[in-house]
């Protein structure tokens, strides 16, 4: 394989594109060779899988050049062609197509989500090397320093403060814009911080709130607001505890797009009828927009609110690229990778497992109400 | 209770160089049943919405009772409106959607169950009062539209095809619990539809609109009896009248070798040397053997029991003509057979080939 990609690299460029897309279908063929040409019933299949259980070590000993491997990829390849022609003779199938679908996607899963969760979940019971058990020791030492208390604090304003803001944000923005002239260009604007990386948006912001000592010239846009109007430069970040909701600004001004255009969605497909309707039994916009419009998006107010609050939850870029943590800004995302730098594991994982705990309800929350709303529609 | 009426109102359409509803001018007395009705696009719908205050009124103006509500918003019209997809809250239970507006005006709690179950009473919804309209039947959601009307106790009920989402056994079943339901209560109701046969079984009056333009008003039996031009005369009735065009003879006009009578004055006041020539199927014998009459040959006969629709097509002055006649169920002609066919000479409808307008008097008796 090293070898391949070594000759393949000293290729000219234009002569690689096509050695790759070949590459690349011949591994879609095999593929498609195992899922549905190797199962079939019938002679002609079974000397298919035959030809190919003999073809396959023979090109393997020329292209690897080594008997071992050729012998063991031979017995793999002809095991699972024996298994086919022999499940195939009984006309079965589904089941092993099933799990041929599922295996990659589960095999996936179990080594990407499910083995670091629980490794994550045992390793915040031990030591910072991950070699003594140590009890919920790594949590009483969250809990018990400040500097702990204030990350796991900060967290829980973040979650409280970011969704509700920039829900409410974008429904009023997506309601007095429905509608009118440039409706998409006032769209693109808003969504438009979705599509900056957080840490794009917080090296953005940081300029916004540079502060320079007072005798010099202000590079941050805020600060050379305030003194325009004859104040003092303020450090926005580095005075506790303005500083977080000030970080706490830059999160809702790139969710608020992404609040804005789901709800958007949701309020056009408001039945116009219903709207119409309650016009007709006396009701004011604002009655009409409580009464009929929320709770026809109340689905998609939900999925935003906890989409936003997981958003926050796991918030990271921002606070590093910012402050580092550093002035009580600290979150448990941002406390994770710290104590994880300074070989902390077991606290590391710890925090991780706070925070697993965090996002939890949310999810069930979520999942509750998208069962209860089957019940409307 | 109130009546309403309709002064010059016209609509345009943002974009549209002609109106949806042109110079409409309709009175719906106190307590009556008004059928719009018209083939689609015809401005009925968008009439009853300018109505309801959800179409704006580009010129002239609507009253109710004595009251100009041109420039009223819908909400302080004192009008309750029955939607075609019945337009009920999802989120709401059956009692919760019929009480809504009652809540929104302020009616306290008691007096808001006792309307709103007096209603439901009315339409047999008590055992539905706590569900959600996605647990109920399209004939329980069309009365829960029906009672949410109901409760408000208003001056003008509307109608926007309230029956087309019902199956064809419940729409006629409907159809008369309405009807009876209206004249119950007595509140003006202005109801729009497409299907003339809802509109001649459920209206005091009914009125015909074609592209924004009114036709006639008048009771269905009016309309039948006495269209007032071609396009009311195959409107109205199923199956539609006859329409064709004839070469008027001395004494009256041609029909096969058979002369309708119609008077000099009436034929002298056509603009052409034919006239188009109206008879409804029940009005068209099967002529005795021998007798005078239209040679037609018989395509099919629908047979519906007691009567039969002969369906079949005559040349009349070189031109293929179709022709309805409502024949005996048991003894009729049977198709690929050649009749002569004769019409009634009392109900016969003359109009004007040019104008489409009716030339001799209607015989209505009553």
């Amino acid at each position: 394989m090293a070898d391949f990609f070594r000759w393949l690299a000293q290729l000219p460029p234009l002569a690689q594109v096509p050695i790759v897309i070949l590459a690349f279908l011949a591994v879609v063929g095999a593929v498609l060779f195992f899922i549905e040409i190797a199962p079939r019933r019938g002679r002609r299949y079974t000397i298919i899988r035959l030809a190919v259980s003999v073809l396959v070590p023979v090109v393997t000993v020329f292209v690897v050049g080594s008997y071992t491997w050729a012998a063991a990829i031979g017995a793999v390849v002809g095991g699972i062609l024996f298994l086919v022609d022999y499940r195939s003779r009984q006309g079965a199938g589904y089941l092993l197509q099933l799990w041929c679908f599922l295996l990659p996607a589960i095999l996936m899963l179990v080594i990407g989500l499910i083995v670091p969760t629980i490794q994550t979940a045992v390793q915040a019971f031990m030591n910072s090397r991950g070699t003594e058990f140590v009890g919920i020791d790594n949590f009483v030492w969250i809990f018990t320093q400040p500097s702990g208390v204030r990350t796991v604090v900060n967290t829980i304003v973040w979650v409280l403060v970011t969704p509700v803001v920039s829900t409410i944000a974008g429904l009023a923005y997506a309601v007095f814009i429905d509608k009118s002239r440039g409706e998409k260009i006032f769209k693109v604007l808003v969504f438009m911080p979705m599509a900056i990386s957080f840490v794009g948006a917080s090296i953005i912001w940081r300029f916004m709130y540079t502060a320079r000592p007072a005798d010099q010239e202000q590079i941050g846009l805020l600060n050379q607001v305030i003194v325009w109007f004859g104040g003092t430069p303020y450090d926005f970040l580095a005075n506790s505890p303005l500083n977080t909701l000030f970080l706490i600004v830059v999160l809702i001004w790139v969710q608020t797009g992404f609040a804005m255009v789901v709800l958007s969605a949701a309020i056009k497909g408001v039945p116009t009828e219903q709207l119409e309707a309650a016009e007709l039994d006396g009701t004011s916009p604002w009655q009409r927009f409580v009464n009929v419009t929320v709770p026809s998006i109340r689905s998609s107010l939900v999925v935003v609110l906890t989409t936003i609050s997981i958003a926050s939850l796991k918030v990271f870029d921002i606070v590093r690229t910012m402050t580092a943590g550093a002035n009580d800004t600290s979150v448990i995302a941002n406390e994770m990778y710290t104590q994880f730098k300074n070989f902390e594991t077991g606290r590391s994982a710890a925090f991780a497992v706070v925070l697993f705990l965090l996002v939890l309800p949310i999810v069930i929350y979520n999942a509750r109400q998208i069962k209860k709303q089957r019940e409307i529609r | 209770m109130a009546s309403v009426s309709y002064d010059n109102a016209t609509r345009f359409y943002p974009g549209g160089t002609k109106p949806a509803v042109d110079k409409l001018n309709l009175e719906v007395k106190d307590g009556e049943f008004l059928v719009l009705v018209g083939p689609s696009g015809s401005g009925k719908s968008t009439a009853l919405r300018m109505l309801a205050g959800l179409e704006e009124v580009n010129d002239g103006s609507i009253l109710i009772g004595d009251r100009d509500v041109t420039d009223v918003p819908p909400k302080d019209r004192d009008i309750a409106m029955v939607f075609q997809n019945y337009a009920l809250y999802p989120h709401m239970t059956v009692a919760e959607n019929m009480g809504f507006a009652l809540k929104i005006a302020g009616v306290s709690k008691e007096e808001r169950a006792a309307r709103v179950e007096e209603a439901a009473k009315l339409l047999d919804l008590e055992d539905y009062l706590s569900r959600k309209p996605k647990a109920l039947s399209g004939g329980q959601r069309q009365r829960v539209a029906m009672g949410r009307a109901i409760v408000r106790q208003p001056q003008v009920f509307l109608m926007d095809e309230p029956l087309s989402n019902l199956d064809a056994k419940l729409r006629v079943q409907t159809r008369t619990q309405i009807a009876s339901l209206q004249r119950r209560l007595g509140v003006t109701t202005v109801y729009v539809t497409h299907d003339q046969t809802e509109a001649l079984t459920m209206g005091d009056r009914i009125a015909v609109l074609k592209d924004g333009i009114l036709q006639q008003v008048g009771t269905p039996r009016d309309l039948y009896e006495a269209p007032q031009n071609v396009f009311v005369a195959g409107f109205i009735g199923s199956p539609a009248m006859n329409l064709f065009q004839a070469d008027i003879v001395e004494g009256g006009i041609a029909f096969g070798n058979a002369v309708l009578p119609i008077p000099a004055d009436v034929l002298a006041s056509a603009t052409g040397p034919q006239i188009t020539v109206g008879v409804r199927p029940e009005d068209i014998d099967v002529a005795p053997a021998g007798g005078e009459g239209l040679d037609v040959v018989v395509d099919l006969v629908e047979e519906l029991g007691a009567d039969g629709y002969l369906y079949g097509h005559a040349e009349i002055n070189g031109l293929r003509t179709d022709l309805v006649a409502r024949v005996d169920g048991r003894r009729h002609p049977n198709a690929g057979e050649t009749v002569k066919l004769v019409a009634k000479t009392d109900h016969i409808h003359a109009f004007d080939i040019a104008t489409g307008e009716r030339l001799n008097a209607a015989v209505v008796v009553d």
